[in-house]
């Protein structure tokens, strides 16, 4: 072994304690950063996921520009036909085709706006878990049943339940007029008080006659089968479409901007308390770095006075440091993974997620999700402002003169 | 041939309001191969004067030569390089590396001066064997005794092969015994090697084994006599 980094290492052991608390620093933060960075991304990715999975989907193919002008008329031809296609060419059945309209919604007691979606009943529970949700009833009998499934908080409004009809009333897409009775068969609770209230959804054949489509629809959700696929799956669907230039294909940060500004903030507000964390670490550092090469002032003047130049005395110190934060790195990512990992296996609550969770449709546990990235960032920093923070112990030696370091006790 | 050349060298240090003084003009020029003593009160100038011939510490004004090279005008770096291949040092004590042990100690100044490992390894045990440290090579400082630290001190200032070696008070921590060992070393490396040695020292007995005696007294040269 190189004798500098011999020297190194004995040194640290010449104040155990003071090194092991050093050390010890290290160890803890590492530990905290890899278990928080950890859950964040997990909750990050369940947020996400949870988030498209009840609606949205991961991505959808749409007239260009329906996004942001969500009118009835910027519909598209044979989307059940592309639907299919997108099915047998992709292999997989989680692509279902939509209608969106909106309509005057009355039962015998009351009337409200609605949104109205038409779904393919055969396809929407593979890309949606709203049908999953339903708390009464069934789903749809068929593509073209007279039928409709409302949240619980609309049904409580209409005065309604299972086996009442409404009636619907609207424009279609030539502006004609749409009107229709249907049947409720479902109630959902989605877990979220705005869907509940002013979402109901309608079989889309049926749609399609009620609202003057002939074949069209407004969209085709995608989804992947985990978030990780989505690149993979977004060119797939780009070559099935090339042909059809009047089509886009949206990804959910197109459709769901907010839902990236969300985990922004919230990451903006995380990484302020690492910020902090880390500081006090490189604090820590820099005053074990300073007390060690201040009470060695005789022995570096020794060496000076041998012939060693400033850099390599500067050198030492750095190595020195860089034992220090290796262990520490070592041991609290080690710990940190450890423990990232037995709680990615059993969940982890926190109080106050309810909230959250309320918010975002999420399940109330978390599970963290372990990466390389998540095991290595916050340590990695943590490693390198330690040494940062040992570059001005190191820079003293350069103003160290021998014959006066020498005097020194 | 000679080997140092000091011309009117001054220096004075500045403590608070006082300026002290620490060499007053010397002059004074040491022969390769000498055996030097420095002796005189404490504060005469003997540690200033030693400093400034090793290149440890710049005059205010005068030259100092050793061979052919002026060192009072060179710069940090080129001075290190200078005290690395061309000066040993002996200091009073803790003149060791205590992470070390006594073999490593000398091999370190190898190292910085990029020599390779087998080579080190060979030179070290030879070095510390002609010291009498066999068989101690792996013991740290602190499990040595005081003559012996000196000794690896002694072997770590000889093991670049300097042509001079500066030794500030050597003996000042060792009893009579220990110190008259150490300088028959000194006078044994002295002959056999053809190094110079300058040794500043208060010690008579170390006086003894001068061939040249410098009395110093308030940084002027008062008396210097071959014996
Ligand atoms: N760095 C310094 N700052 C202030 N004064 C100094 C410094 N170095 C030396 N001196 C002063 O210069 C004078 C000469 O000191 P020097 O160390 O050369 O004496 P010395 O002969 O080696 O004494 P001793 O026998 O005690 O070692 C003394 O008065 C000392 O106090
Ligand atoms: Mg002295």
């Amino acid at each position: 072994m190189n004798i500098t980094l011999r020297m190194a290492w004995r040194n640290l052991w010449r104040h155990k304690r003071r090194t092991w608390l050093t050390v010890g620093a290290m160890i803890f933060s590492n530990l905290l950063l890899v278990f928080m960075i950890s859950l964040q991304f997990g909750s990050y990715r369940m947020m996400i996921d949870n988030t498209l999975k009840s609606y949205t989907g991961h991505m959808q193919v749409q007239l260009e520009g329906y996004n942001d002008d969500s009118k009835i008329r910027n519909s598209f031809d044979n989307i059940i036909p592309l639907a299919e296609q997108l099915r047998q060419t992709l292999n997989t059945s989680r692509v279902a085709a939509r209608g969106v309209a909106f309509a005057m919604t009355s039962s015998e007691m009351r009337s409200y706006g609605l949104q109205i979606v038409g779904v393919e009943p055969g396809y929407e529970p593979e890309v949606s878990t709203l049908s999953g949700l339903l708390k009464k009833g069934q789903f749809f009998s068929g593509n073209n049943a007279e039928e409709i499934i409302i949240g619980s908080i609309l049904a409580r409004n209409l005065r309604v339940d299972i086996g009442a009809e409404l009636t619907l009333l609207g424009s279609g897409r030539d502006g004609s007029f749409a009107a229709g009775v249907v049947l409720v068969t479902g109630i959902f609770e989605s877990g979220s008080n705005d869907v509940d209230r002013s979402m109901a959804q309608i079989p889309l054949g049926y749609f399609q006659s009620l609202f003057s489509m002939g074949n069209q629809g407004h969209n085709i959700v995608i989804n992947a089968e985990d978030l990780s696929l989505v690149d993979v799956l977004q060119s797939k669907v780009s070559h099935v479409i090339a042909s059809r230039k009047e089509l886009v294909l949206l990804d959910w940060n197109q459709l769901q901007p907010g839902l990236q500004q969300a985990i922004q903030a919230d990451m903006f507000s995380a990484w302020f308390m690492y910020a902090i964390l880390i500081v006090l670490v490189a604090f820590s550092v820099l005053n074990t770095q300073l007390m060690s090469v201040l009470e060695r002032t005789r022995e570096f003047g020794i060496m000076m006075a041998l012939g060693v130049k400033p850099v390599r005395l500067g050198a030492l110190v750095i190595t020195e440091t860089t034992l220090m934060s290796t262990l520490g790195l070592a041991i609290g990512a080690g710990l940190g993974a450890l423990l990232a990992y037995y709680l990615s296996l059993v969940g982890f609550s926190y109080p106050g997620m309810e909230e959250m969770a309320g918010k975002f449709n999420l399940p109330d546990r978390m599970y963290p999700s372990l990466s390389l990235l998540s095991v290595f960032l916050g340590p990695c920093i943590v490693f390198i402002c330690s040494l940062l923070a040992s570059v001005y112990p190191a820079l003293r030696l350069f103003f160290l003169h021998p014959v006066s370091a020498m005097r020194t006790v | 041939m000679t080997s140092i050349v000091c011309k009117d060298l001054c220096k004075t240090f500045q403590q608070g309001d006082e300026v002290i003084t620490g060499l007053d003009n010397v002059s004074i020029t040491i022969e390769k191969g000498d055996f030097v003593c420095l002796s005189g009160p404490s504060g005469s100038g003997k540690t200033t004067l030693l400093n400034a011939m090793g290149g440890l510490d710049t005059p205010d004004s005068g030259e100092i030569t050793i061979g052919r090279v002026r060192i009072d005008k060179l710069g940090k770096a080129a001075l290190a390089d200078i005290r690395l291949h061309n000066i040993g040092f002996v200091f009073q004590a803790y003149n060791l590396i205590p992470v070390l042990t006594a073999r490593e100690n000398v091999e370190f100044v190898m190292q910085v001066s990029g020599l390779d490992a087998e080579e080190r390894s060979k030179r070290s045990y030879k070095i510390l064997r002609e010291v009498g440290l066999e068989g101690m090579e792996n013991r740290r400082p602190a499990h040595l005794s005081g003559g012996q630290q000196q000794r690896v001190a002694v072997a770590r200032a000889i093991v670049s092969q300097p042509t001079l070696v500066l030794a500030d008070e050597p003996t000042a921590n060792l009893d009579s015994v220990t110190s008259s060992q150490l300088m028959d070393l000194f006078v044994e490396l002295n002959q056999h090697h053809n190094i110079t040695f300058i040794i500043a020292t208060h010690d008579l007995r170390v006086m003894k084994y001068a061939k040249r005696l410098i009395k110093m007294e308030d940084g002027k040269i008062i008396s210097d006599e071959k014996q």
